[in-house]
């Protein structure tokens, strides 16, 4: 077992695990947050997908021990105040979430994404998205809610 | 009461947001898996490394000498006997035999996961192995390994064949004259067609959490269809009887079927009662992939004949599926295959054959479509070779044979709406389909179309709707939104009922302890069956409001309008405009007169077959199955003819719903639906070598991401009124993925002139076929 200070959602939390646990491990079973989830448990289907230092990474393939003092953000750390953030509130209204497992990932990229472009295209949204799996929506109306909230900023 | 479709104009045919969609988005929302309870244990499973073997004996004991280990279990915890819907052949655990590689054998619940994990691989199973059949042709052959040795006394709801090894089911429709009507025909298209097994890819892998409480009974969140399925299932698996297991549906990340039956439960039930403790498992991917089930790969040779001009009259169909090691839901889809050999066409004569065998591979089950996607890629692709073959477009050729409102489906069911016609002349239209594509360099377009025909009312449901003291309501159906958008869609019907905003109808999470059963959320049923009963219960309180109403109004019950917002009032001569609320009502019903309103509902559909219209043997009872919705669908393709990769570029999809509660919510379905679709036609496959899977996770076995899906599905809404339904709709969660496959292959076709007859259209077996071709 290792100490360390985890620095999730502005908040400093002391943890005591194995070296071995993954951040994901980390942030669902000793920190108690399971928004972000485990679909696949090798990086490839993004639904652990965190903001670490702002930059998305797959929460299952980063070790807790390695991120100590980094600035991490899950998909519950988005909002403000119990407001959903704009993004989420865009996969709200533009109707994006069906069984709503891999969304939380989703957010979270598609936050990040927005942030380095905030006028992306269609194609480039696509393109962001791209390590995000869905089986529900066929990706039509998870495109359609960050172009939603690409116009919103922008208005 | 004239004015209540204006009442109700307020909560039907609108997309609000879905009831859950903050909280996921949030992601606050709660998964079976996302629970925990005070004391709570993490299980393991220690599975089968044989596709079939004989157990000899366990030995548990370096298992349980682990710290931290608090039980362990084996066939011989089991005090249940044997389930399964159609036939019971399964078990809790294995017990005896295990029959594939990957079947849970024994499983250990300790005080966290690892300690689990590495505790299941102390447990010693001495095996010895024996010959395996993994594949259909190996399990038919003469003197092949039998799978169940006991299947004769297994309990079936259906004629099962006797002393015929490994064959699990047998079934045969005949219509008309059967292959005699092939003299009919002047032109006869003959071929065989192969599908793949296609995986789920549900993203919330099986999870389970089950403690018992002080006295005595189990509760169980679980990531399931059903929570009824679920309650059955472990009551005749463990033999604990119904009253005391309770289940419960969290929210649920995908099933598209497969989690309709028995997964993790039983197991976890099992651990729990024995370590006394709170037990939790979740499936880590491999695990779900080879352990739970998938769609059934199989062989189809069909036989199509017509007319010269174009008529069609004659349909054979021979359908071998692979059902896997235990039968699961293999009877029910092989019927289902069947039910859907005739298409969506009036073909007079048809003879219909259908087998599934056992083989020691993953169990094949309910998947999205139920065989029709089996059925329809053959049968659609063929109507396209035929089509070539007389010279008729293959838009005018399913027009000119497509089946009718009133006419008898396969099985004399008959017809009750059907806008077949005009879903074929939409996507022609929409899609623009006599206009030529030009393709990049070294690239060919083209366009494919198929119609698909789909069940949407099937076994039964309930309903209770409860009036609460400040005039709001309460929905109570036991139905489980996977995803797809019912919990919304039923709340929509029960405000429109009552003239009443969707916010003013809470939606109760489903629980057997207070929910009225409810089959499960598969065959496209919920909105149209649950739907019925929401209505019926609804009608209930209605009725009861208005008693009150006349009663507190001082006028006849004819006197009085239900206006929007849960408000009942008396408009006559001389001049009186009064009114009441429904929670004014509500006051007087808990208080003064009456008791509490409280409706309830129930439906089964009952239609059955009509033996002097198809002759059938070996089937399932058909009678609590009704209700058709048809569709059509246009798909252009690019096909790179270097590497043969099949690129979709844009796809129509018409598909007639009766009528729309939550259009948003239908056209999600369309688009996600059509997608599936397209992961079955071009790139989904499990793939066994020697019984073992061989790509038992999400990078091996891959599903469509952004980059390999359109931009344009365009989801194109039919009304044409249900009316047999109270508010008109017919189900749409499967149709649009039925029609993907057979599309796309007829677009390859007129791509490139190349036709394929085996899925998924692999770039390799395109490139192979556009050599091949030269």
């Amino acid at each position: 077992m290792i100490n360390i200070t985890l620095k999730v959602n502005g908040e400093e939390r002391a943890l005591s695990l194995p070296a071995t646990r993954t951040l994901l491990a980390a942030l669902r079973n000793d920190m108690k947050l399971t928004g972000s989830k485990n679909a696949c448990n090798q990086g490839v289907c993004g639904a652990c997908t965190v903001l670490l230092d702002g930059v998305p990474v797959n929460a299952c393939l980063v070790l807790a021990a390695n991120v100590a003092g980094r600035e991490i953000v899950t998909i519950e750390g988005l909002g403000e105040g119990g407001k959903l953030s704009p993004m989420q509130q865009a996969f709200v209204d533009a109707g994006a979430i069906q069984c709503g497992f891999c969304m939380s990932g989703m957010i979270v990229s598609a936050t990040a994404f927005l942030a380095e472009n905030p006028k992306p295209s269609r194609k480039e949204i696509r393109q962001a998205l791209s390590g995000n799996l869905c089986r529900c929506s066929g990706y039509v109306r998870v495109i359609d809610a960050v172009e939603l909230a690409a116009g919103r900023s922008g208005a | 009461m004239s004015d209540i479709e204006s009442a109700t104009e307020s909560a039907i045919g609108k997309s609000p947001p879905r009831l859950e969609a903050a909280e996921k988005a949030a992601g606050t929302a709660i998964y079976s898996g996302d629970m925990e309870l005070p004391g709570m244990l993490h299980a393991a499973l220690l599975t089968s490394p044989y596709s079939h073997a004989r157990i000899l004996s366990y030995d548990v004991s370096a298992a349980l000498a682990l710290p931290g280990v608090k039980a362990v279990v084996t066939a011989e915890d089991i005090s249940g006997g044997y389930i399964g819907l159609v036939c019971k052949d399964e078990k809790a655990l294995a017990h005896g035999k295990v029959r594939y590689i990957g079947e849970p054998v024994a499983a250990v619940a300790a005080r966290d996961e690892a300690t689990a994990r590495l505790a299941a691989r102390l447990i010693e199973v001495e095996y010895e192995e024996l010959p395996a059949a993994t594949t259909v042709e190996q399990a038919m052959a003469e003197g092949a390994p039998v799978l169940h040795e006991d299947f004769a006394d297994y309990t079936k709801i259906y004629q099962a064949p006797e002393n015929e090894g490994n064959l699990l089911a047998r079934a045969e429709a005949v219509m008309g004259r059967g292959v005699d009507g092939f003299d009919e025909a002047d032109v006869i298209v003959e071929g065989t067609y192969e599908v793949g097994a296609q995986y789920h890819a549900y993203m919330e892998p099986v999870s389970v959490l089950a403690a018992f409480g002080p006295d005595g009974r189990v509760t169980v969140w679980s990531s399931t269809q059903s929570i009824f399925r679920t309650q059955a299932n472990i009551h005749e698996g463990l033999g604990i009887p119904m009253g005391k297991i309770r289940c419960v549906a969290p929210r649920i990340g995908g099933g598209f079927g497969a989690k309709a039956e028995a997964s993790g439960q039983l197991v976890t039930v099992m651990l729990a009662k024995k370590a006394g403790m709170p037990v939790r498992l979740v499936l880590t991917r491999d695990e779900d992939m080879t352990s739970m089930r998938a769609r059934h790969p199989g062989t189809l040779r069909v036989k199509t004949g017509a007319k010269a001009d174009g008529t069609l009259v004659a349909r054979e169909m021979e359908v071998w599926l692979d059902a896997g090691a235990y039968a699961d839901d293999s009877p029910a889809v092989m019927n289902l295959v069947l039910f859907y050999a005739r298409g969506s066409y009036s073909i007079p004569h048809v003879r219909a054959l259908g087998h599934a065998v056992y083989t020691n591979k993953l169990r094949l089950g309910a998947f999205r479509g139920f065989g029709n996607p089996q059925a329809s890629f053959a049968a659609e692709s063929q109507l396209d070779e035929i089509a070539e073959k007389l010279g008729i477009d293959p838009i005018e050729l399913r027009i000119k044979n497509a089946i009718k409102a009133g006419e008898q489906w396969l099985g004399g069911q008959r017809i009750t709406s059907c806008a077949l016609v005009e879903s074929l002349e939409k996507v022609r239209d929409a899609s623009d389909w006599t206009r030529r594509r030009e393709a990049a360099p070294g690239r060919k377009r083209g366009l494919g179309v198929a119609a698909m025909t789909h069940t949407s009312a099937f076994l039964s449901s309930g309903a209770i709707v409860r009036l609460q003291g400040d005039g709001s309501i309460i929905l109570n159906v036991g139905a489980v939104d996977i995803g797809q958008g019912s919990d919304t869609a039923l709340s929509q019907m029960c405000a429109a009922a009552l003239g009443l905003d969707i916010e003013q109808v809470s939606f109760a999470t489903p629980d057997t302890d207070s929910a009225p059963y409810n089959y499960g959320t598969n065959a496209s049923r919920v909105t149209y069956t649950v739907g019925q009963a929401v209505h019926r219960a609804a009608m209930q309180v209605r009725a009861q409001l208005l008693e009150h109403a006349a009663a507190m109004l001082e006028c006849s019950e004819g006197q009085l309008e239900l206006r929007p917002g849960g408000r009942i009032g008396v408009d006559v001569e001389p001049p009186r405009n009064a009114e009441v609320s429904f929670a004014d009502i509500a006051g007087r019903s808990l208080w003064a007169v009456g008791g509490p309103i409280t409706g309830s509902g129930s439906y089964i559909p009952n239609d059955p077959p009509d033996p002097e219209h198809t002759k059938m043997t070996g089937f399932l009872g058909l009678d609590a199955l009704s209700v058709l919705t048809f569709g059509a669908q246009v798909v252009e393709v690019e096909v790179d003819e270097v590497t043969g990769a099949v690129e979709v570029i844009e796809a129509w999809c018409a598909h007639d719903v009766g009528r729309a509660i939550n259009p948003g919510a239908v056209e999600s379905q369309i688009h996600g639906g059509f997608v599936q679709g397209q992961g079955y036609a071009l790139c989904e496959e499990m793939l066994w070598e020697d019984g073992r899977l061989v790509n038992p996770s999400f990078m091996d076995y891959k599903f469509p991401g952004t980059l390999d899906t359109p931009d344009k599905i365009h989801a194109i809404i039919l009304e044409t009124p249900e009316k047999s339904h109270p508010f008109h709709v017919k189900g749409v969660g499967e149709p649009p993925l039925v029609g993907a496959a057979p599309a796309i292959n007829n677009a390859l076709s007129a791509a490139t002139g190349l036709r394929l007859k085996q899925i998924p259209l692999t770039p390799e077996r395109v490139l192979r076929g556009l050599l091949e071709k030269g």
